[in-house]
């Protein structure tokens, strides 16, 4: 059944190249993008038991360095895309010292008040950012030469990125650390009593998946070849929650379905409704009164049920 | 077996902790010999799951010292405590439900050892450890057990499974709280047996609320009441001693 | 000089609406352990409606608009509570979540009905005229946001310390379990404060109308700095509510004014500052 899928998943992979319009590609080039952005969230919030509302910070971020230091700066890709994850990744270890000092619902508002202050600034600093006008006519790297200015040369630089992304926080998750985080998510005292140091677990989740975060936000400048402040509100990181918690926490590729259903649901509404921020507060209501453990887990609890025999 | 400079494993100074008005430690001393077997008795509200909190690092006193084999750990942090040799249980079952039985002893055994830190190879891969765990769990009884998730397995084995946790790190102290409640009469004479069992490197402090189920297993026994200790010796002298009828008969 | 006095008072009237703001979302907190994320969202309905109420009926008490927006938020509030937030006792972080989502909606409606354009709210006529005081001149309206926030920080100190509801409301916040074993409707009092809370932001939202304008974005740009001035203050503390929103007040307005861009960041600093050093906020419990 297992194989099944993964041919599945892999022949859907292959189809928006091969046979689809410049369209779809695009779009699914986003839904790479959004479901790299999906997992490292889903790092803090599945396997590490710690709900941000402020991951956007890192996407955003990333973005912004990569869009400021490649278009007002002059600097190459290479050089760009590297200080630009440093970057992130050291705002993320200085953050994470922050925020880890509350849990739970402290732990939430702090989070969603430092990418507030994030997204406030970069309004605000406009002769740095751009403000509400952004950073336009940005470029993409040419890896090994190759450009990836068409929809199918990006799709499949995006593809790569994202498989090895989710084949790292994949090897992350299952490894003795991995093991060790969820032991503090699901018991932190009784971890500590037998000699880990939750704290120090918490934090260095958080500065990986604010890495992947990173990722994630330079695969989206990149694609979009444009940065706004928008990337970094609240509607950012919350779509984020939404694909993570729609497609279920638990699972490893869940939050990538979920993050694949909002992006597309996205997509459709916007075609035919201006209100996505009301269509996305209602999906949240509906998801969480009605499928809290998220979609995978459902579909897949449903179809062992239509196998027959006790679940 | 190391040889502390005072002589003791763990030794309490003079612990003192208040919630707000409340005192719930008055000025408790215990000093408790290597290999020793104390058990620390007293009514409900006396204090016990408190001094317990205390010594594993989970609460903070007010004032006092704690020193285990001579450090003063009074300021470390529980994990740091786990690493020094103090290992305990708890009186609420806090294991991993959704885990197998061998997986919540590896998790026991991988708290102290480097390989906590890998982020690249999996738990399988340390096949050293699993072995150990799977020892362990043949010591308690346990082995034909190892791959079933917690949730299936009955509450005398769910405590057993805890002691196999805090046993598999052969840690230098032991505490056990109130390890034999809500256990039936069977389940509570194979756990009563397995901590008879226990070798003697490791000193063994006990809380029971209930006397007489425990009372074979100690060597030596304080009464707590209202935070203070009331009586503290030898087992035999303790039972007989009058305040220990009071405390009893008051309740 | 004129300048640090007029920097003083706007910062004071800040102060005194973020109050109004955060007040009802520490109380929520507190009681019922839930951050509201729909705050901020209640606070811009106020505006709202203020914008709407003053302008349609012109010369409209704003004490009575007030009161209107509040208990119309507090009815939308207790309606929100009730259908959606009591299915989710046992999902602290799904009620999160439905907050945020709510919020979402709120203010996309808002953008719907109202346009998005920012509409100012009239500042009421008799309080136009500027006040003298000691030969400096300020704007009355302002100051009259400073007895606003102060007053209603005196008959909540009431309601909460003196008052019978109030001693169940202490008890809910100490010990929720407790509470309900001795008897104390736990569930109806959930329903009492969030509808407070909510009403609180309402009528902050017209009282803040003046200085702040209807604008889309209001109730984002105001929730960050509700849960500074709680993060500051201290969870479920109506003392530490008090402080901090003035604390936030001087330093947003001061911020804004010496370093306008950087305003943010000096938001910021106190907040990691007390995390840093006393992470239960100025006034909170351990442990809140």
């Amino acid at each position: 059944m297992k194989w099944i899928g993964i041919a599945l998943l892999a022949g859907s992979l292959l189809v928006p190249p091969l046979f689809a319009g410049d369209f779809y590609v695009n779009l699914a080039s986003q839904i790479l993008i959004a479901a790299i952005f999906a997992l490292s969230l889903n790092l803090l919030v599945g396997f590490g038991g710690m709900t941000s509302l402020g991951h956007a910070s890192y996407l955003g971020v990333a973005a912004y360095i990569c869009a400021l230091l490649t278009s007002r700066y002059g600097l190459g890709h290479g050089t760009a895309a590297v200080l630009s994850i440093a970057g992130t990744t050291a705002m993320a270890a200085f953050f994470g010292l922050i925020a880890l000092r509350a849990s739970g619902l402290g732990f939430l508002m702090i989070t969603l008040a430092l990418s507030q202050v994030l997204w406030g600034l970069a309004y605000r600093m406009s002769n740095v950012t751009n403000g509400d006008n952004g950073i336009a006519g940005l470029t993409r790297p040419a890896p090994f030469g190759i450009s990836l200015d068409s929809p199918i040369s990006f799709y499949w630089f995006a593809l790569i990125v994202a498989a090895f992304a989710f084949v790292m926080m994949a090897i992350f998750v299952s490894s003795a650390f991995g093991s060790s985080l969820k032991g503090v998510r699901d018991q932190p005292r009784r971890m500590a009593a037998l000699g880990f140091n939750p704290w120090l677990i918490r934090w260095i989740t958080f500065v990986y998946a604010g890495f992947w975060g990173g990722v994630s936000g330079l695969l989206y400048v990149y694609y979009h070849k444009y940065i706004h402040p928008t990337s970094l509100s609240t509607t950012s990181s919350a779509e984020a929650l939404l694909g993570v918690i729609a497609g279920g926490s638990g699972t490893l590729g869940g939050p990538a379905v979920g993050a694949a259903l909002v992006l597309l649901l996205k997509n459709y509404v916007s075609a035919y409704l201006e209100r996505w921020n009301m269509l996305l507060g209602l999906v949240f209501l509906f998801i969480v009164l009605v499928m809290p453990t998220g979609i995978v887990p459902g579909v897949s609890s449903l179809t062992a049920r239509l196998r027959g025999g006790p679940r | 077996m190391i040889v502390s400079t005072s002589g003791y494993a763990l030794e309490v100074v003079n612990l003192k902790k208040a919630f707000g008005g409340l005192a719930v430690t008055q000025n408790v001393s215990l000093s408790i010999r290597p290999g020793e077997r104390r058990l620390i008795i007293g009514p409900n509200g006396a204090g016990k799951t408190t001094l317990f909190n205390q010594i594993s690092g989970d609460m903070r006193p007010n004032s006092g010292a704690i020193r285990l084999f001579d450090l003063d750990i009074t300021r470390l942090p529980p994990y740091k405590r786990a690493h020094l040799g103090l290992s305990r249980t708890y009186q609420i079952i806090t294991l991993f439900a959704g885990d197998t039985i061998e997986h919540n002893v590896t998790l026991g055994l991988l708290g102290l050892r480097p390989a906590r830190w890998q982020m690249w190879r999996p738990l399988s891969f340390y096949g050293n450890m699993v072995a150990e765990a799977r020892r362990t769990l043949d010591a308690v009884g346990l082995l034909q057990l190892a791959t079933h998730p917690i949730s299936d397995i009955a509450y005398g084995e769910r405590r057993r499974v805890e002691l196999a946790m805090a046993l598999a790190q052969k840690p230098r102290v032991l505490l056990l709280d109130e390890p034999l409640a809500g256990l039936s009469n069977t389940e509570r004479s194979t756990v009563k047996s397995l901590i008879a069992s226990i070798p003697r490197e490791t000193t063994i402090i006990m809380i029971e609320h209930d006397m007489d189920t425990a009372l074979d297993l100690a060597e030596t026994v304080t009464l707590l009441n209202y935070g203070r200790v009331i009586v503290d010796g030898e087992r035999d002298a303790v039972i007989a001693d009058e305040r220990t009828r009071e405390v009893y008969l008051g309740t | 000089m004129q300048f640090w006095i007029i920097q003083g008072l706007n910062s004071l009237s800040l102060g005194g609406l973020l109050f109004l703001l955060s007040s009802g979302f520490s109380l929520i907190f507190g009681l019922m352990r839930l951050a509201n994320l729909t705050h901020g969202a209640f606070f811009m309905l106020g505006t709202y409606f203020a914008a709407t109420a003053m302008r349609a009926y012109d010369g409209l008490n704003i004490w009575v608009a007030a009161v209107g927006a509040g208990i119309a938020v507090a009815v939308i509030g207790g309606l929100f509570e009730r259908l959606v937030l009591t299915r989710l006792k046992t999902n602290p972080l799904g009620q999160v979540l439905v907050t945020l989502g709510m919020s979402f909606i709120i203010s996309d409606a808002c953008l719907m009905f109202w346009g998005g354009d920012s509409i100012p709210v009239p500042t009421p006529q008799n309080l136009q005229s500027p006040t003298r005081i000691l030969g400096f001149v300020f704007p009355t309206y302002r100051l009259v946001l400073v007895g606003c926030a102060i007053a209603a920080a005196i008959l909540l100190y009431f309601l909460i310390e003196r008052t019978r509801l109030g001693a169940m409301i202490r008890a809910g916040v100490d010990d929720r379990q407790m509470a309900r074993a001795v008897g104390i409707p736990v569930s109806n009092l959930f329903t009492l404060v969030f509808c407070l809370g909510a009403g609180i932001a309402g009528a902050g939202g017209v009282l803040g109308g003046p200085i702040l304008s209807a604008y889309p974005g209001l109730d984002a740009d105001m929730l960050p700095l509700a849960l500074i001035v709680v993060i500051l203050g201290g969870i479920g503390s109506l003392l530490g509510a008090f402080v901090g929103s003035f604390i936030i007040g001087i330093i947003y307005t001061f911020g804004t004014a010496l370093f306008p861009e950087l305003a943010y960041i000096i938001l910021f600093l106190p907040m990691i500052f007390v995390i840093a050093f006393r992470p239960q906020g100025l006034f909170g419990r351990v442990g809140a």
